[in-house]
């Protein structure tokens, strides 16, 4: 929480100012008993006139009326606070969520991602906003109150301070032990929900398997233990009113037996009882607020907690300053010259800024001819497995060749690409572009280099031109056009009335997955990148698009080093170099020939796609 | 709070109920309760009763407190103190009462709210086991779980809301107002004339904040969808370092939610600092006229006293409380009802029509399927199958390929009596469909689609649902069958590891397996198998097929699948387009016609 507290920097004065006019309201509140006393013991009692008393009562009311001005500002200012709390909060989040690597949003998964985002926030800025209306007030008149009955009289104020403190132990100790029940029936109804969602989600397979009863059965078993829990915790909690209203009753008992001994013994008035009497009314109701504000302000604690878990997240690092001097990489300088290997000292502590446009490749200081990519024997471990997700993965590729990348689900062909922008980093071996580590390659220029079409793929709420400017910003028809050719989804976007201009629903939901596939890879297309990677993108294209789709990627004018990853063996078997995965080792490394002779894992996945035709 | 904004509501009834008869419906949903309502009604009445009389016995000790004269030790106030001893004697006596039936009603309530809200849950679950398929496939899951969950909560917080508050605080009010009028009535009608102002400011603010709560929820909403969407793929987002416009757009929302919720919180915070003025008013008012009237002591037409000023004065505070709460309680109600009314639209779906009370159980299923003439469609606007014809010899194996939406999966839905044909007929071992019993049917094909499921419960559980009672030697069995004993021994576990919700834990691949070990256990005469192996690996695959073909042997099975690979060896191959059978035959003959299917098989080959 107190990492947090920095967002309301911006709203200190709002944050001092909410409270104090909270507290200057209470105090006009505290004041009415005693006015009330005064027209009892003096306009009543000592018969001090209509004057006396109708001054008494407009002041009362005028204590209202600044009450009123004050309760207003607090309002405002607890309000303003509150909202531009969490507008920066909001901000900081989503900016640290887009900060995160691949690995650290596996790890925390959408879901809590979105949580984080949405209603933990929304819960904080209502805790705060309550904090600020209310920590102040509530035990200010609470203890306001006991304080005054101790001005009036000593015995009087001996019965507020028990009084207090009994309810405080009945109030709090109810409230303890009723949450955690709660919260246990919530647990129960979260089952309820989960049951619910698996049997409309699941019906096709309960109906096939006749599993209807015994889903009805269960159901009612756990509708029923929520029931019961349920029922406890209102046994308990039922306590609350009638607890306080006993406590409160017996005390004002307690105060008007005290009061009158003291009446008698000519310590106070009759005015003063009333006084009293009427302040031991005012704390029930600041009690319970106070009970429920210490509710709000618990869950919100535990709001902010997991949202500082996030924040607490280092940032992706993009620089591309090398952790450790590696001193044999040569250095590709930010000014590229065409068809000149640029060589150069280490420049240590300094981000390479990679817009490598080289017509040729780079040739190495021992005269060894660098190629583009090399994965030099690279592993890669996800957090803690037993097995490596790629295990010491060697190979290289020149300039515009393309790389067919096959193996069954869990080889390790997504993560093989994924090293190249270097969204995930490698934990043993190198990755390198012209001889270069990704690692000391500035992000942003590396990712710039790269077209990708993810597995999964998603278009964007907006409209078809807009989805395609993802690839390159302010991409113009033309370019757009071009893209959508070669991505054989020209015809995807003139079937639509809107054309370019065809908005897309959230997630493409008005594509079907073929159109999809599509015009991701069109979208990587539009920048024309130097190395496109194409992660499984054509499993929903028919055989006949595929290879138009691949004829085209062969045809384009800017040659880029293409990246095919495939299940299916004809996808990849015109690819100049195809690498078999099996269990994150690279079992074959050669063309479809070549592999066909000498992998057996590529011809048991080949045979098993063309079983007549052989090779 | 966000529970109450209106869903649009896609579950129309024809009888969609009205406000009216949902309250007719509810009164009736609580009839099994009637002994409680009655018991906690009258228990409210004697609380009212009780904490209502209390200020009276409280106004009278503090008249005795005045007719105490300061004289210490004198013993001159003994009389007066054994009467407020009496006065306090029936006003713990009081208290006591009022305590224990005030818990009381509160148990009672929760019982009678708790109990109708397990009721209702059960019916609208043990429906949706009745509902047709047609109903789950067209209504989103989170709509109707949505339904079931949030509308029954809110119904059930309206339903206790309504018996504690609404019920105590009109009585309340009443037996406030007679008391005061007893008390003074002049002073109860400076309350009764002043107090209104209240509420109407209270109803001002809540009606102009309204708007300002929609607009803040609206743009919330936005947002929400924009963090959905970019939080949902923020790998796709940084691959295409679209991060900065991200974050541009994201504070463009940002900056209109902040100015919008800033409105709508402050003016809705208004509400308590607003009423609570006129209160003070009105406490004013009370105690002006009372002490005028003591003061002067002008001749009143009732008698009055200082402590029944007190009393009068926190009747005044009480007085005008429960109006606030019930504006909300009403409000809550109103939701209530709709909830509930959300609920009953679920429940009052029309069900599948039963099995004919004359059906027939299938056993020892051959495995003859025809098709007779069927026509079917999902909208009457777009036809799908029309007069299909098909006669499928028991143990043929049957072949289904054509591009997506063709009615490849329609065909499954109408074997499996999912949905049922609008003309003609399916027959199994020559007996119409229609006559048997589904449960019997469906028990007599293996069915595993594409979009696995997966139960939320153990991996052994999975699988034994394929065969009730089955041994764990037959339940090892079959998930070696369907090469899924090794993945599940490596899981942490092995067969008593717990599936997450949508099999969360598992790859694609591996669900598939646990759903094959289901078939591999119940052994059907039947197979239905629906791209059944699309997420497994071609190596694994293969050995799948191997267990498949000796499945296979003597059933009866229908496949669909993309892999062209997996279906040259079926007995007959259906070449489905647009809800037709377009072409049918063996691998070769329908190569040799060089038709649809040999376009589709050759073009895997292309370059």
């Amino acid at each position: 929480m107190r990492k947090l507290l920095k967002y309301l920097v911006h709203y200190k004065l709002q944050s001092v100012l909410a409270p104090l006019f909270k507290l200057l309201e209470a105090c006009f509140e505290l004041f009415v008993p005693i006015i009330v006393a005064a027209i009892i013991d003096k306009g009543i009692g000592e018969g001090a006139g209509a004057g006396y008393i109708i001054n008494a009562c407009l002041i009362l009311v005028a204590l209202g009326a600044v009450g009123l001005a004050a309760a207003v500002a607090a309002q405002y200012f607890a309000a303003r606070a509150a909202v531009g709390f969490s507008k920066e909060l909001r901000h900081d989040l989503f900016k640290k969520m887009q900060g995160l690597s691949y690995s650290q949003i596996d790890a925390l998964g959408t879901p809590r991602m979105i949580t984080r985002m949405t209603s933990d926030v929304n819960q904080l800025q209502t805790g705060v906003n309550l904090v600020l209306r209310l920590f102040m007030r509530s035990p200010f008149i609470v203890f306001g109150a006991m304080i005054m009955a101790y001005v009036l009289d000593t015995a009087a104020g001996n019965v507020f301070a028990i009084s207090i403190a009994v309810l405080c132990v009945a109030v709090f100790a109810i409230m303890l032990v009723s949450i955690p029940l709660y919260r246990k029936s919530q647990t129960r109804l979260d089952g309820i929900t989960a049951a619910s969602r698996e049997t409309l989600t699941g019906a096709r397979v309960l109906r096939a398997f006749c599993k209807e009863d015994d889903e009805v059965t269960s159901f009612r078993k756990k509708n029923a233990s929520l029931t019961r829990s349920q029922l406890f915790v209102g046994r308990i909690s039922a306590l609350m009113n009638p607890l306080t209203y006993a406590i409160i009753n017996v005390s004002i008992i307690a105060l008007l037996y005290t009061g009158a001994i003291r009446v008698e013994q000519g310590a106070i008035t009759q005015g003063t009882v009333v006084a009293l009497y009427n302040y031991m009314s005012q704390i029930l109701v600041e009690l319970i607020k106070l009970a429920n504000l210490i509710i709000t302000v618990t869950k919100s604690f535990a709001c902010a907690g997991r949202i500082a878990e996030i924040l607490e997240l280092p940032s992706e690092d993009l620089s591309g300053v090398p952790q450790t001097s590696s001193q044999n990489s040569s250095v590709i300088s930010g000014e590229p010259v065409l068809g000149e290997p640029v060589l150069g000292e280490p420049v240590l502590g300094e981000p390479v800024l990679c817009e490598p446009v080289f017509g040729e490749p780079s040739v190495g200081a021992g005269g060894r001819t660098t190629p583009f990519i090399e994965f030099d024997s690279v592993s890669v471990n996800y957090g803690d497995a037993e097995m490596n997700a790629l295990d010491d993965i060697t190979f290289s590729v020149e300039r515009g060749e393309t790389v067919g990348i096959i193996g069954g689900t869990g080889a390790g062909k997504t993560t093989l690409i994924n090293l190249i922008p270097r969204f995930y980093g490698a934990c043993s071996g190198k990755v390198l572009i012209n001889g270069v580590n990704v690692e000391e390659i500035d992000g942003q220029a590396l990712r710039d280099m790269c077209g990708i079409a993810p597995q999964k793929a998603v278009l964007f709420g907006g409209t078809v031109r807009e989805n395609m400017q993802w690839g390159k910003a302010g991409a113009t028809d033309e370019e757009i056009l071009k893209a959508l050719d070669t991505a054989q989804a020209r015809e995807v976007v003139e079937g639509k009335s809107g054309g370019l201009d065809e908005p897309v629903e959230q997630g493409g939901k008005n594509f079907s997955g073929g159109q999809r596939q599509r015009l991701t890879v069109a979208r990587a297309l539009v920048k024309r990148p130097q190395i496109l990677i194409l992660d499984d993108s054509s499993s929903a294209l028919d055989y006949a698009t595929d290879a138009r789709l691949r004829k085209a990627l062969k045809n384009l004018d800017y040659d880029p080093t293409v990246f095919i990853v495939s299940q299916r063996t004809s996808s990849i078997r015109h690819a100049d170099k195809i690498i078999v995965l099996d269990g994150g080792r690279a079992v074959g490394i050669g063309t479809h020939d070549e592999l066909l002779k000498t992998c057996e894992v590529y011809r048991e996945i080949h045979y098993s796609q063309y079983k007549k035709e052989g090779a | 709070m966000s529970k109450a904004t209106p869903r649009t509501s896609n579950i129309q009834n024809p009888q969609t109920p009205n406000r009216r008869s949902t309250f007719l419906r509810v009164l009736k949903q609580l009839k099994r309760y009637k002994f409680m309502l009655v018991l906690t009604i009258l228990f409210a009445l004697v609380s009212v009763a009780c904490t209502l009389a209390v200020p009276i016995f409280f106004g009278r000790a503090v008249d005795l407190v005045g007719e105490i004269i300061a004289a210490p030790a004198s013993g001159i106030n003994q009389s007066t103190f054994s009467a407020i001893f009496t006065e306090f004697a029936v006003t713990g006596g009081l208290i006591a009462l009022a305590c224990l039936s005030q818990w009381l009603t509160g148990v009672l309530n929760n019982r009678i709210a708790y109990n109708t809200v397990r009721d209702i849950r059960d019916e609208a679950f043990s429906h949706l086991q009745k509902l047709p398929l047609k109903f789950i496939d067209s209504h989103p899951v989170g709509d109707i779980v949505g339904r079931m969950i949030a509308d029954v909560d809110q119904f059930c917080d309206g339903l206790l809301m309504g018996f504690t508050q609404l019920f105590t605080g009109v009585l309340t009010i009443l037996g406030t107002l007679v008391i005061m009028l007893v008390i003074n009535w002049i002073i109860a009608l400076v309350v009764v004339v002043v107090t209104p102002l209240s509420l109407f400011v209270a109803k001002f603010i809540a009606s102009r904040t309204y708007s300002l709560f929609k607009r803040a929820s609206q743009i919330r909403g936005e947002q929400t969808a924009f963090i959905d969407e970019m939080v949902g793929n923020l790998k796709v987002v940084k691959a295409f370092s679209h991060e900065d416009e991200n974050l541009e757009k994201f504070d463009g929302v940002n900056e209109r939610l902040e100015k919008a919720s800033l409105k709508s919180i402050f003016y809705s915070s208004l509400v308590n600092p607003s009423t609570r003025f006129i209160n003070s008013i009105v406490y004013a008012l009370v105690i002006l006229t009372g002490a005028l009237m003591l003061a002067f002591a002008t001749p009143l037409p009732m008698v009055f006293t200082v402590g029944k000023l007190t009393g009068l004065l926190s009747y005044a505070n009480q007085y005008t409380k429960p109006f606030n709460e019930i504006s909300g309680v009403v409000a809550e109600l109103q939701n209530a009802l709709a909830c509930a009314g959300r609920i009953y639209e679920v429940i009052d779906e029309p069900c599948e029509a039963p099995d004919p009370s004359n059906a027939q159980e299938l056993e020892e299923v051959k495995g003859d399927v025809q098709f007779d003439g069927v026509s079917f469609s999902y909208s009457p606007e777009k036809k799908l199958i029309e007069d299909l014809n098909l006669q499928v010899n028991a143990g043929q194996r049957i072949a289904i390929v054509g591009p997506t939406g063709c009615g490849k999966t329609t065909l499954i839905n109408l074997l499996m009596r999912f949905y049922d044909p609008q003309k003609g007929e399916i027959r199994v071992d020559g007996v119409p469909a229609l006559d048997v019993t589904r449960k019997s049917l469906r028990s007599n094909y293996g069915m595993v689609l594409q979009e696995t499921w997966l139960k939320n419960c153990t991996v052994r559980e999975n699988i034994a649902m394929g065969k009730a009672g089955a041994t764990e030697e037959e339940i090892v069995a079959a998930a070696k069958a369907a090469h899924a004993h090794n993945f599940i021994k490596q899981l942490k576990g092995g067969y008593n590891a717990v599936i997450a919700e949508d099999g969360g834990n598992l790859s694609q691949g591996q669900k598939q397996l646990l759903c094959i070990a289901r078939i591999m256990l119940a052994l059907p005469p039947m197979l239905i198998l629906d791209e059944a192996t699309s997420s497994i690996d071609t190596r694994t695959e293969r050995r799948i097929q191997d267990a498949f073909a000796t499945l296979m042997l003597g059933r009866t099975s229908f496949i669909v699948a993309h892999r062209l690979s997996t279906i040259q060896e079926a007995d007959l191959i259906l070449v489905m387009k647009d809800g037709a059978i377009i072409e049918r035959g063996k691998h070769e003959e329908l190569l040799a016609k060089g038709g649809f299917y040999a376009e589709l098989y050759n073009s895997q080959f292309a370059v």
